[in-house]
């Protein structure tokens, strides 16, 4: 074995340790820890995979920001936090569901003879991939982001709420 | 054995880099102490050693020596871990930091960073993103509601300010067109992009200021408000860790902004490595003449700072660079 | 404040100015000579009347002034003032034994205002410090100093306490006896 593979199944046993951790934690903040120890893992995977770019793509973005979020959430709502793993009745139809979709996923790549080969989307470089979003697909992006743009404007505006009798109807101060 | 040299090569690399940083935060907080006591019409520290040089390795050894308090009713792990990884992400941003062009030893050239990777640019604000947990997590598991309002607001400062720093360097990206560090020095021979790009400049110096929360926007830490916010409750070395991240990303944010807008070590006359450490340690002495003479804003300017002025500031100057470029070629 | 809210433009100079003078003025001081005194090489010098340690001074003779009156040890707030009184040999009554203790010690300088014949001054030494709390005990050999402290010449049985051999208005600071027959309307 070689040390990237070494790495690799070191990286993928990281994964999916703390992947199961993040699904049986009772307490919030232990399971968003997980979690981002999974991204992590992911995008050194991704790294050792010759693939640096969504390695890093994978951090900056879910590591980075939305699991940052979901930690601000946790801790501006001040859950009662728990100890410890979930009561295994709770897991039980959870991990029905994730072991049938597991299994289908590698039913479905192994019946793919391409699955074999690296993807080499996965593996090009920034500028590639900056030539492939913002000129091949230059339209599915311009959608997709007005299509978010769509979802902040609305989620705003029912964040408002109605104006009360004798209360303007601007918002309060807040960014 | 070509590859337990490159083995043994990168481990040296990684040491002297280590070495390099810890070393500058360390005497960055003396610089630190004395440029503020300066700029206060006083002395600062001048008592431990000549000229008070050996006033780091005094204040380790105190902080070394002091109790590890762990109060009660704190999440024991997370506790313990959330200094190292505000220290350590600071120090892993420093791997793919060049800090010149190639030396060449007995025939074999070796690069001056340790990782030079195409995506550099992006794995500086990877490791900076996530400086953030250490932050977040010290805070909520202090178990102590100045804590976790530092906490509270060290996140949501970071979360808004990462934005207008990642866009700040898109027109750099766009003229050095790479992500890598070495590609951007090289494509500032000529100009520096802070001449090229001074709209650019500016947001990323503010952005960076609020990102190494420090004065004019050290709101998770404000000391009159929130007593020490998000490190209230830990003491000795781990309170110290958390000192030695942010004077080592004091130190990474002069190493990256010497190389993203400073044009890195180039420069006449001197050689590459003095032009470089003129410019990494001039960022910090701004930012250290910025919090002697800055007060601190209010939590609602700085959230107006980052989104109504920085944001749309950078969007506007990726866009004005892009027709820029387009109308060039 | 105008009532007008400020145009943009001129909010972007106002905050301009706002920020470059406050950086030009951290910038002048960077030059300045640093205010600060450097404490045990350069002791400032402490006003005259400063309250500090304790001493029992001597007359001009050489002889102790104190002569164990208790009033500052009746004067003391805090009692920290102790002493036994006795008959020296030559017919003077002087401490057998003085104690103060400084640990305890305010430095309110009333015992100063009640000593009578300015045996007791309060000086301008106020940095001494010890390692053990008992140390802070001083005796009476450790009061007395061998000078007249704040007043030099001071003699108080010279003033008082002796028989006037001469005649009126021959004594220290005496004034000529008043003709009463000068003073009739």
């Amino acid at each position: 074995m070689t040390a990237l593979g070494a790495l690799f199944y070191l990286l993928a046993a990281v994964l999916l340790g703390a992947a199961i951790l993040t699904a049986t934690r009772r307490n919030p903040v232990h399971a968003v820890c997980c979690a981002v120890v999974v991204f992590l893992a992911v995008g050194g995977l991704f790294a050792v995979l010759g693939a640096p770019l969504p390695g890093v793509l994978m951090v900056v973005v879910y590591a980075g920001a939305i699991m940052v979020l979901f930690l601000f959430i946790i801790m501006l709502l001040g859950l009662p936090a728990g100890d410890g793993p979930l009561p295994a009745g709770r897991l039980l139809v959870p991990g029905i569901l994730g072991a049938a979709t597991l299994l289908a996923l590698f039913v479905l790549i192994g019946a793919d003879p391409a699955a074999q080969t690296l993807l080499p989307a996965a593996q090009a470089s920034p500028a590639a991939v900056g030539t492939l979003l913002f000129d091949t697909y230059w339209l599915a992006v311009e959608a997709v982001s007005i299509l978010l743009f769509a979802a902040l404007a609305a989620a705003l505006l029912l964040g408002r709420g109605r104006p009360g009798p004798g209360q303007p109807a601007t918002g309060g101060r807040g960014a | 054995m070509d590859m337990w040299l490159g083995v043994l090569v990168m481990l040296v690399k990684m040491a002297v880099v280590l070495g390099v940083a810890l070393g500058l935060a360390a005497y960055m907080i003396l610089l630190e102490r004395k440029l503020l006591g300066r700029f206060q019409v006083r002395y600062g520290p001048n008592r431990v050693g000549l000229f008070g040089l050996l006033q780091p390795l005094a204040d380790g050894l105190k902080m070394l020596l002091k109790e590890d308090i762990i109060p009660d009713g704190v999440d024991r792990r997370i506790f313990l871990v959330a200094p190292a990884v505000v220290a350590g992400t600071a120090l892993a941003a420093f791997a793919v930091v060049p800090f010149g062009e190639g030396l060449t030893f007995f025939g074999h050239t070796v690069p001056q960073v340790i990782v030079d990777s195409n995506v550099g640019l992006l794995m500086v604000l990877a490791l900076s993103s996530l400086a953030v947990y250490g932050l977040a997590l010290g805070a909520w598991t202090s178990d102590n509601k100045y804590s976790l309002l530092g906490g509270i607001r060290g996140a949501a400062q970071m979360i808004s300010y990462e934005l207008a720093l990642g866009l700040s360097l898109v027109p750099v990206v766009m003229h050095a067109r790479s992500l890598s560090l070495s590609d951007i020095v090289a494509a500032q021979s000529g100009l520096p992009f802070a001449l090229m790009e001074p709209v650019a400049f500016a947001t990323f110096i503010i952005a960076s200021l609020a990102e190494t929360k420090r004065i004019p926007f050290d709101l998770p830490e404000a000391e009159n408000e929130l007593q020490a916010g998000f490190h209230t409750e830990y003491s000795g070395m781990r309170f110290a860790l958390f000192f030695v991240g942010e004077y080592v990303n004091m130190v990474l944010l002069g190493a990256v902004t010497a190389i993203f807008f400073l044009g890195g070590w180039h420069g006449p006359f001197f050689p590459p490595i003095v032009w470089l450490a003129v410019k990494v340690l001039a960022v910090p002495v701004f930012l250290i003449w910025t919090r002697a003479s800055l007060p601190r804003l209010r939590y609602d300017q700085l959230m107006a700072l980052g989104w109504k002025v920085l944001v749309p500031l950078a969007l506007l100057n990726i866009l004005v660079t892009g027709a820029l470029l387009v109308l060039n070629a | 404040m105008a009532d007008k809210k400020p145009s943009l433009v001129g909010e972007i100079v106002e905050g301009a100015t706002g920020l470059i003078g406050s950086y030009a003025a951290t910038l002048t001081h960077l030059f300045r000579k640093p205010v600060t005194e450097q404490y045990p090489e350069y002791k400032r010098p402490m006003p005259e009347r400063t309250r500090g340690r304790i001493i029992l001074t001597r007359s001009p003779d050489g002889k102790e002034r104190c002569v164990a009156c208790y009033l500052c040890s009746g004067a003391c707030p805090v009692n920290c003032i102790s002493m036994q009184s006795e008959e020296g040999p030559d017919g003077r009554r002087q401490a057998a034994w003085f104690r103060i203790n400084f640990a305890r010690c305010i430095y309110c300088g009333l015992c100063e205002e009640a000593c009578p014949t300015l045996a007791l001054q309060l000086t301008a030494e106020f940095a001494f410090c010890k390692d053990d709390i008992a140390d802070f005990v001083y005796e009476k050999e450790q009061l007395l100093v061998d000078h007249g402290g704040r007043h030099p010449d001071y003699d108080f049985y010279a003033h008082a306490g002796v028989a006037a051999g001469g005649p009126k208005g021959s004594h220290i600071g005496e004034d000529d006896p008043v003709d009463v027959k000068s003073i009739l309307p």
